[in-house]
């Protein structure tokens, strides 16, 4: 999801400056995406099926609800996504120019419309409405529009897809530094760079700015008992400070070795340094998060890689524009290593959403230990997890070797001959 | 309403068994009819730029289940729980299978990718068919309307059923014989030489296999579920669709003696349909049955979601299959013809 916009940014590139070494970038970063597009496709799949496996009672309390964006996800992205996949990575010598953009654009556009059904569908779960409860229990639609337009969506969506354009620049900008370091490929690499600093910084700072700030707000004001346990506050305080290192104790009920900056977090969540913040001990304990240390621990990863990646990418972006980036090999290496952060940093950003929502599976209508498939038995649900951990380990091993084998390999060099036919890509694509 | 939706679901499951029928029956063939490396490509490219949106069918259908009938996916999925966790499985196998084997140019690593992806599609269609066996003869559902199966008990049909028995074992083969004859006749469309005279030959081989499981399944189905024929006699018109089986199976045996491919295709996709909408017109208005006490089956009025959520639902369907449809069509005039391989090129991605 995040390299499918950087792609489209390099085929617009090719097209507007007339030059062949963007579409060789292309090529490179679609055989990429294309790795990732068939472990996504495959892992994607058993997610739809899940919630009918292993989440049957949930599935029956809210499907008359979320079942419509699972659906229309089906309907609208997925067809749009895998048919114009299709033609993006096999049909460049059969499509002019400006349809090969357009294949490649129309898939930007379809995993995005996934992305934003997935989105409103978990938004609904973290904030539900539109809903009415039907004689037997369950939820029915009530109003289409609420669900589509859920506030809520809106807000996590752009977090979540300036998250993963995070991810592909840093992973682009990290490429074109080990390309750059190894004095290979350096044309291409410059434009890694050039492509990956400039997006990364601008995304790194929305991430921050409007979107994570607005997310803050919004789980103050609908969970705030999340909002606690994620800043580990445990009692309510009038300008409360913001701990930016400590390790919530459960037992005692405070924070050991807390380094604070004072009232910040009345500040930034309130815009008022007096404003008072609701702690811990006004929630009954049955509704606080179960795993509160490893929710405070998976924000606090979250927010401080967010903020060393406006820090990277600043630096980065203004010795690009100075003209020394391409020279400042100490720059190269951090970028380089830097590509498994953003990884780290959205899955740590999904835990907090996710674990901020315990008890719950639906905020304040379902708890969790209702919503599993009651009569799958505990024996049945191991053999199946353990199945599945072993084929994504061996997925992850297959897919980490398959794109170190595509960097190692670089980016063609231009096309011999520009016949079009389905054999010219062929023989250029040799070993 | 809820039958509109009961016959979207049923069209959109047939459209998915049509389309990734022909790659999975070519994914299990693959091994056997294609000799060569070049023919093996060949066989992959067929279906290379095809596969990931038949299967996208599959997803859409079981959205729109989901969506339609809450009750049903949820009771059904969970019922289901290990079946479906497998064919979960060999779809990501069979979608490694042929997504990573041109990757690398090497003996060991394409033959590793050809074994997993014939095996896993071989798997899947015997799957399919005894899934869909399980819905015609009924499942042991409890008055809450929930169920599991075990795969399988013994393999009797009665009311402490798995999954696997002689019934839907017998519709497994079914659904093997089925698609393997559709993807033969894909292939022969979309390959020359010997690979088509290969398929070809195969196919016609297949075919008194075909009518004879076809017929065997038939008596079973009314052995197993005598009420299949309530629906027909209610509405007479239903006997068009097994006249459309027939008729689909005579014309196959005919277009394959005089060598025309598309034709034959087009015999299976009938064949196909006829088979599904069949079994679908004669559970219709039950979408599953109880194995344990009639009154328990789930049917598309217990099932069904709220009125307002199916309204809303028609036009955003409506739009989103026009789309898909554009898209379809286009996609397959980008790909359409014969696909060559030259010799020797070593071709990556297909």
């Amino acid at each position: 999801m995040g390299l499918a916009p950087l792609i489209v940014v390099l085929k617009t590139l090719a097209i507007t400056k007339n030059d062949d070494t963007y579409n060789q970038a292309a090529r490179f970063w679609a055989k990429i995406f294309g790795i990732n597009f068939a472990i996504g496709v495959v892992t994607g799949i058993p997610m739809e099926f899940q919630f009918g496996t292993n989440w049957s009672h949930f599935s029956r309390f809210a499907g008359g609800v979320i079942g419509q964006t699972l659906a229309m996800e089906g309907c609208f992205a997925f067809f749009l996504e895998s048919t114009f996949l299709g033609l993006f990575l096999y049909g460049e010598k059969r499509l002019s120019r400006g349809m090969h953009w357009f294949a490649a654009f129309m898939v930007f556009v379809g995993s995005w419309a996934s992305g934003y059904f997935i989105i409103a569908t978990n938004a609904w779960m973290q904030s539900p409405v539109g809903y009415e409860k039907a004689a037997d229990g369950s939820l029915q639609l009530s109003s289409f529009w609420a669900l589509v337009l859920n506030p809520w969506a809106w807000v996590q969506y752009a977090h979540n897809m300036s998250g993963a354009v995070i991810t592909g620049a840093f992973v682009m900008a990290a490429v074109g530094a080990f390309y750059l370091l190894g004095n290979r490929h350096v044309e291409q690499a410059r434009i890694f760079l050039r492509v990956g600093v400039v997006a990364g910084l601008i995304v790194s700072i929305l991430q921050l700015f409007p979107t994570g700030d607005r997310a803050g707000k919004m789980v103050a004001e609908k969970q705030p008992v999340t909002l606690a346990a994620m800043e580990a506050l445990f009692n309510t305080q009038q300008g409360a400070p913001l701990m930016i290192i400590g390790q919530p104790n459960m037992a005692t009920r405070h924070n050991d070795n807390p380094i604070m900056v004072p009232k910040m977090l009345s500040f930034l969540t309130f815009k008022r340094w007096n404003a008072e913040v609701h702690g811990l001990n006004e929630f009954p304990e049955r509704d606080w998060p179960q795993n509160i240390p490893l929710l405070y621990y998976a924000y606090h990863i979250m927010v401080g890689l967010g903020t060393m990646f406006i820090a990277a990418m600043g630096i980065a972006a203004l010795l690009l524009w100075r003209g020394k980036l391409f020279e400042s090999r100490w720059m190269l290496w951090i970028l380089m290593l830097m590509f498994p952060l953003p990884y780290i940093a959205n899955t740590a950003g999904w835990m907090t959403a996710e674990m901020g929502r315990q008890p719950w599976l639906v905020y304040g209508l379902m708890r969790t230990e209702e919503g599993f498939s009651k009569m799958v038995s505990a024996g049945n649900g191991w053999f199946t997890f353990l199945g599945f951990a072993g084929m994504y380990t061996v997925l992850g091993i297959l897919f980490l070797f398959l794109v170190r084998r595509e960097i190692e390999h670089g980016p063609e060099p231009a096309l011999a001959g520009s016949l079009p036919t389905q054999n010219a890509q062929h023989s250029s694509e040799v070993r | 309403m809820a039958t509109i939706w009961f016959m979207i679901v049923a069209v959109m499951v047939a459209m998915y068994v049509l389309l990734d029928g022909f790659d999975i029956g070519a994914g299990a063939v693959h091994l056997l009819i294609a000799k060569s490396d070049v023919e093996r490509r060949t066989i992959l490219r067929a279906i290379g730029p095809v596969w990931d949106g038949n299967e996208v069918w599959l997803l859409a259908a079981g959205g729109t289940l989901y969506f339609a009938f809450p009750l049903l996916y949820a009771s059904s999925f969970s019922g289901f729980y290990l079946p479906l966790i497998m064919v979960l499985w060999l779809l990501i196998l069979r979608g490694i299978g042929i997504e990573f084997r041109n990757h690398i140019q090497d003996g060991m690593w394409t033959s590793a990718f050809d074994v997993i992806f014939s095996i896993a599609s071989a798997l899947l269609a015997i799957f399919l068919g005894a899934a869909l066996g399980n819905v015609v003869r009924g499942v042991p559902l409890n008055a809450d309307g929930y169920f599991f199966e075990p795969l399988w008990t013994n393999f009797l049909v009665g009311t402490n059923n798995g999954v696997l028995d002689w019934f839907t074992v017998l519709c497994g083969v079914v659904a093997l014989v089925t698609l393997v004859v559709h993807g033969l006749l894909y292939i022969a469309t979309k390959a020359d030489g010997d690979l088509n005279v290969r398929a070809r030959k195969m196919a016609r081989v297949l075919w008194p296999v075909q009518v004879l499981v076809t017929g065997l399944s038939l008596v079973a189905t009314l052995t197993v579920r005598p009420g299949v024929l309530d629906n027909y006699l209610k509405w007479p018109i239903g006997f068009a669709v097994p006249l459309l089986v027939f008729c689909s199976l005579l014309y196959l045996f005919v277009a394959e003696r005089s060598g025309k491919d598309k034709g034959a295709f087009l015999a299976s996709c009938g064949y196909i349909v006829g088979m599904l909408v069949g079994a679908a017109f004669a559970l219709y208005p039950t979408v599953l049955p109880a194995s344990t006490d009639p009154s328990y089956s789930l049917t598309i009025y217990n099932t069904a979601t709220g009125a307002h959520g199916m309204r809303v639902g028609f036009v955003w369907w409506g739009i989103g299959m026009a789309l898909a449809a554009v898209y379809f069509v286009f996609v397959y005039r980008m790909f359409r013809g014969k696909v060559r391989i030259e010799e020797g090129s070593s071709g990556h991605g297909y």
